[in-house]
């Protein structure tokens, strides 16, 4: 066996602790990630998805609890730039073009000038955005930018891919295209994927394991394994075990959202 | 195309019809020139006409010559050494030369408007230079060094409170009333405020995903600072130099209101106004709302081309 990827122990984050309007996002998160594993957060607005996100790629330090990535503390992990992060919106730069915005992450990490060049090209066609490489993003639509974004991310290969509902701002087929792809480039490379949606059949049909998560406080309440055959494909949207798991997930997250209820019910 | 051909046509318009304004109410209503003169007497000091020869009008004159001051000369008879040396001195007076009367009707003081402007806008440019160094450094240091910001920040704004009027003799006596240098650093501490924060705005307002964007390749504190925060200030560091552009020409001339050499555009306007000879004090005025107004344009094409990427600048 592997060693983990990602290991969450205990894991609490509260946000403005001691006063008034504190939050509660998450709380007592256990969460183990295997090596090559795709896993998918999904839960109800504000239950702490971004955050658990942030808290993996060390981009804030929980109140307590500890994240140990690749056998080492998450602060190493991104000093060795083993995370590739795709936010909620795209976050491109204005002033760099579409192919300066995806070589970015290679400048940083000082790849060659023709590797750099010939990767941004590989990841501009991967996203057909070939045409608009000189263009600055305030030219772009939305769902072109935030594909820029993803571009950005896998363009140097990195060992993690944290990913905030990436596909969100895409019409249906470019999302199911790009789907395709990102699990092509997850099986060729050894990427480990933690993925945020809040498509039900998004999550069944990409992950190896969906993480149904409730809010307030945000913690985990489903961790349902996707036992789908791989490689997935236009026919595993057919599958009759496709729909159980679906409904299987959508049970959990009705669960989530009803048990919020409940917990308060006898207080 | 058609929208930036009326965005530059209709301020011209506008200018058009309120200088006419400007001439007809000045001559209906008889006022003073001490108190406005007309449009037609301003321009006339930045008109190179001299007439020679009381009788002569232009058109109707033998010869038409260029000079190589600038003056276009329309007289009739002969250009003798006597009559050019007399016409370097003129300006308004009539004079009598060979036994023909010859009058100057319309003396022009374009000449040492411009060497006055020319000498003025060295000092505003070199005001410029340093106020904008100064102000980019201390954005710069401030950055980097969160501490200094506490710690600078109150000199800055009592810097940018201190009345130039005050200000202005002090560096004169500094400096030495001839050294444009006393100038240059009025018009630095004009301009160095307006630099500094709008510099350190953008430098500082760095949206935060970008911010993390950077973090989670790990990059350094400098390649956060050349790959993000100079490029997110420079559209604020362009702000703050159209504040400054403007600023400066005024500093320059309020500074030599308080003495400078006589070739300085603001001596130059003193001393006209008080030999009340307002429509040339006037005509030196706008040379330097001119000068003003062609820094600001020069920023903007700068702009344009440092920030192509500016969504200001959608075609
Ligand atoms: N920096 C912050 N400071 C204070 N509160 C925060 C901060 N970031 C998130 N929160 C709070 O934590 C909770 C979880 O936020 P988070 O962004 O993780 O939700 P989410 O599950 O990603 O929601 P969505 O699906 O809408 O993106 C929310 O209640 C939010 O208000
Ligand atoms: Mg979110």
């Amino acid at each position: 066996m592997t060693k983990p990827v990602v290991v969450l122990e205990n894991v609490d984050m509260i946000f403005g602790e001691g006063a008034a309007d504190q939050v509660h996002a998450l709380k007592e998160i256990d969460l183990q990630i295997e090596q090559n594993d795709f896993i998918s957060l999904i839960g109800p607005s504000g239950c702490g998805k971004s955050t658990l996100l942030r808290v993996v790629g060390d981009l804030i330090q929980p109140t307590s609890g500890m994240a140990t990535i690749n056998g080492k503390s998450a602060r190493q992990a991104r000093l060795d730039q083993d995370y590739g992060i795709v936010f909620q919106a795209a976050t491109l730069y204005d002033w760099r073009t579409v192919a300066k915005n995806v070589q970015l992450p290679l400048e940083l990490m000082h790849f060659s000038r023709t590797e750099r060049d010939r990767r941004t090209q590989a990841m501009l066609e991967l996203v057909e955005l070939t045409d608009f490489a000189a263009h600055y993003p305030w030219q772009l639509s939305g769902g072109m930018q935030q594909r820029v974004a993803i571009a950005r991310a896998l363009s140097f290969e990195p060992s993690i891919l944290l990913m905030d509902e990436p596909f969100g701002a895409l019409d249906e087929m470019t999302r199911e295209r790009l789907n395709l792809e990102l699990l092509n480039i997850w099986r060729k490379t050894n990427t480990t994927v933690l993925f945020v949606t809040h498509s039900i059949t998004e999550a069944v049909f990409l992950s190896t394991r969906v993480i149904v998560m409730s809010a307030r406080p945000g913690r985990i309440t489903a961790d349902i394994a996707i036992d789908l055959p791989q490689p997935r494909n236009a026919e595993t949207r057919s599958n009759v075990r496709f729909f159980e798991l679906e409904t299987e997930v959508r049970e959990a997250l009705r669960i989530s959202e009803g048990g919020q209820e409940s917990n308060r019910a006898p207080a | 195309m058609s929208e930036s051909r009326q965005r530059i046509w209709a301020p011209i318009m506008i200018l058009v019809v309120l200088v006419f304004l400007w001439e007809a109410l000045v001559t209906a209503f008889n006022i003073q020139q001490f108190l406005l003169p007309k449009p037609s007497s301003i321009a006339g000091n930045l008109v190179q006409v001299v007439v020679l020869d009381g009788s002569a009008s232009r058109g109707d004159s033998d010869a038409e010559l260029s000079l190589d001051n600038g003056f276009i000369v329309l007289l009739s008879g002969e250009l003798t050494p006597e009559v050019w040396a007399t016409m370097q001195e003129a300006r308004w007076l009539e004079f009598g030369l060979g036994g023909r009367s010859v009058s100057v009707l319309r003396g022009s003081n374009l000449t040492p408007i411009l060497a006055a402007s020319w000498f003025t806008l060295k000092e505003a440019l070199g005001g410029m230079a340093m106020g904008t160094l100064a102000g980019v450094a201390v954005a710069l240091a401030t950055t980097r060094w969160s501490a200094t910001r506490e710690a600078l920040l109150p000199f800055a704004i009592a810097a940018n409170s201190m009345p130039i009027i005050a200000f202005a003799p002090i560096m004169n006596n500094w400096f030495g009333i001839d050294n444009p240098f006393s100038k240059m650093a009025i018009v630095t501490v004009m301009i160095f405020f307006p630099i500094m924060i709008n510099t350190l705005r953008g430098l500082i307002s760095v949206d935060s995903r970008s911010l993390e964007l950077m973090h989670s390749y790990a990059a350094s504190d400098s390649e956060i600072l050349f790959k993000l925060r100079i490029p997110n200030a420079l559209p604020s560091l362009f702000s703050g130099l159209k504040v400054a552009g403007a600023l400066a020409m005024i500093g320059a001339i309020v500074g030599e209101y308080f003495g400078g050499p006589r070739i300085a555009l603001g001596v130059f306007i003193t001393q006209e106004a008080a030999l009340f000879r307002f429509a040339s004090a006037w005509a030196a005025i706008l040379v330097a709302c001119l000068i003003g107004i062609t820094i600001y344009l020069v920023i903007l094409f700068a702009e344009r081309l440092a920030l192509p990427w500016h969504p200001t600048f959608r075609a």
